[in-house]
């Protein structure tokens, strides 16, 4: 019963805030378009599938992941599992310590971004507008490759406490530097992928560990340190993004004029 | 009846395979790094089995109406043709959907203890709650704005890295001088703002706009615009940092 109310909790609230979005599409559409919304009754159908579904997904997850999820994140940051029963040794840690929560970090990265609503949407869209060259899994999984690297150096930049922002004016120079040569078309695709990655599954389980890491390691505080681990996840995804653009151009090149030399021969 | 049936059980199927990784990461570190059992096994089994209905459900619930809604908005602006209704609508969305948002409200709350803890604004309530009330609109209006520019982008068909770079440089002179305390803030609330809800709408919005108008293509013209309203909640929660 009381799994029943919280549902209904989380439904509601979901309510709430589709109704702002709900207002101003509805709004639009009769007074400035001043046209009858085309299929009401499956475009109402299909947004309560979405927030049905929306609803069911989020306390899923809130039932099953997230709490394992963080305690896990917890148990891999706690100094007993690193070093054991030397409390001496805390003190003075070398960063290679911590490897299983840099490899925790990447998996975790890369599963939760696979199973991202919002960038499901973001392939499905652009898998049918580049006409099926893009495949939706191709770009998830590129994606996801992205946060994951990018989950993996936020929690090195966590232990080792460098500056953030050297981090990330170095990832926007590579991907200045990707702009400059890789397939135009892919451009805005990859930028956009950098936004999508983190929303409703990524992000709870992601500050859990750059919390739990900022709070156990000596010298870190968790307001100044916990933060940028989700920066870091925007950011991987558009160098992955357009790298997998690059080696897919690349490859046809190669194929291509593996093609032409065997021709040309006599 | 069966062929929805047929689909939906296939959409399933495909639900359950998203959410594989996540259980082998889970299962492999519970029991062969940290060696312990997995807890309360019954309700993490029903918990998945409500992910994997819920994703399946949502995106057939995007294909319905979430898409169809958005790009059939972004051909009648164009129809229509009126930019001024195009860019009050663009920005009506961008600054609703953003304000409301539950991952930015709870950012916006931590950033107010923060600033207060770092002797910014006076550790009160009502200087916290306030504080926090205004980066949310802040935040809300770079996104509004954001999505307006994007949408003049698509308009005029300017390539999309001009502008994008153009905002790196402004986040990146907007650090030198933000206090540090606000630093790792700003950069997580250009990754919060977008919701699950919102990127679909405003994918079907580029795609639309990018469709529709002559000379667009929408691969290259069309997307984009989450990516602007990624960038600049960056640079306006900087500024707001510097200026209280």
């Amino acid at each position: 019963m009381n799994e029943l109310i919280h549902f209904g909790q989380t439904a509601l609230g979901l309510v709430r805030d589709v109704l702002p979005i709900a207002a101003i599409l509805i709004g639009f559409q009769l007074l400035v378009l001043r046209r009858p919304i085309l299929n009401p009754a499956r475009v109402g159908v299909g947004l309560v599938l979405v927030l049905l579904g929306l609803a069911l997904f989020l306390e899923g997850l809130e039932l099953a992941l997230f709490p394992l999820g963080r305690l896990m994140a917890e148990q891999l940051t706690a100094p007993s599992f690193l070093f054991g029963e030397d409390t001496q040794a805390i003190a003075e840690f070398d960063w290679a310590d911590y490897m299983w929560v840099y490899i925790f970090a990447g998996a975790i990265g890369f599963a939760t971004t696979v199973a991202e609503p919002a960038l499901i949407a973001v392939s499905i869209k652009a898998n049918q507008v580049s006409g099926g060259t893009i495949t939706v899994n191709g770009l998830r999984f590129a994606v996801a490759v992205g946060v994951a690297i990018g989950v993996a150096m936020g929690a090195f930049r966590i232990v080792t406490g460098t500056p953030l922002h050297w981090y990330i004016i170095t990832g926007y120079i590579i991907v200045i530097i990707q702009t400059a040569v890789a397939p135009r078309a892919i451009i805005p695709l990859a930028y956009d992928s950098g936004g999508v990655t983190t929303s409703t599954v990524t992000v709870p389980l992601v500050a859990a560990l750059g919390l739990g890491l900022a709070e156990t390691i000596p010298g870190r505080s968790p307001l100044l340190d916990g933060f940028g681990l989700i920066a870091f996840a925007s950011l991987f995804p558009m160098i992955s993004v357009m790298a997998y653009a690059q080696l897919s151009e690349w490859r046809t090149r190669r194929v291509r004029e593996a093609n032409s030399s065997y021709q040309d021969r006599p | 009846m069966n062929a929805i049936l047929l689909q939906f059980m296939r959409s399933l199927r495909q639900s359950f395979q998203d959410l594989l990784p996540i259980i082998l990461v889970i299962v492999f570190f519970q029991l062969v790094v940290l060696q312990q059992p997995v807890p309360q096994l019954g309700q993490i089994l029903v918990g998945g089995l409500m992910v994997v209905l819920g994703l399946s459900l949502f995106v057939q619930g995007l294909q319905m109406a979430l898409f169809p809604l958005g790009e059939d908005m972004a051909y009648s602006f164009v129809k229509k043709g009126n930019l001024w209704f195009l860019l009050l609508f663009a920005f009506t969305l961008g600054f609703g959907t953003t304000v409301a948002e539950p991952a930015l409200i709870a950012i916006a709350e931590e950033a107010a203890e923060i600033a207060a803890g770092g002797g910014l604004i006076e550790d009160l309530e009502p200087a916290r709650e306030g504080y926090a009330t205004g980066l949310r609109l802040v935040v809300a209006l770079a996104v509004g704005i954001a999505l307006v520019v994007g949408v003049i982008r698509i308009l005029k068909g300017w390539p999309v890295q001009y502008l994008i770079i153009g905002g790196y440089v402004g986040v990146v002179v907007m650090t030198a001088f933000a206090p540090p305390e606000i630093i790792g803030i700003a950069y997580d609330s250009g990754g919060v703002t977008t919701s699950t809800v919102t990127v679909p709408l405003v994918a079907a919005l580029g795609i639309g706009l990018g469709s529709s108008i002559r000379g667009r293509d929408p691969l290259v013209d069309g997307f984009g615009l989450i990516a602007f309203a990624s960038l600049t909640p960056m640079i306006f929660v900087m500024g707001y940092g510097m200026l209280f």
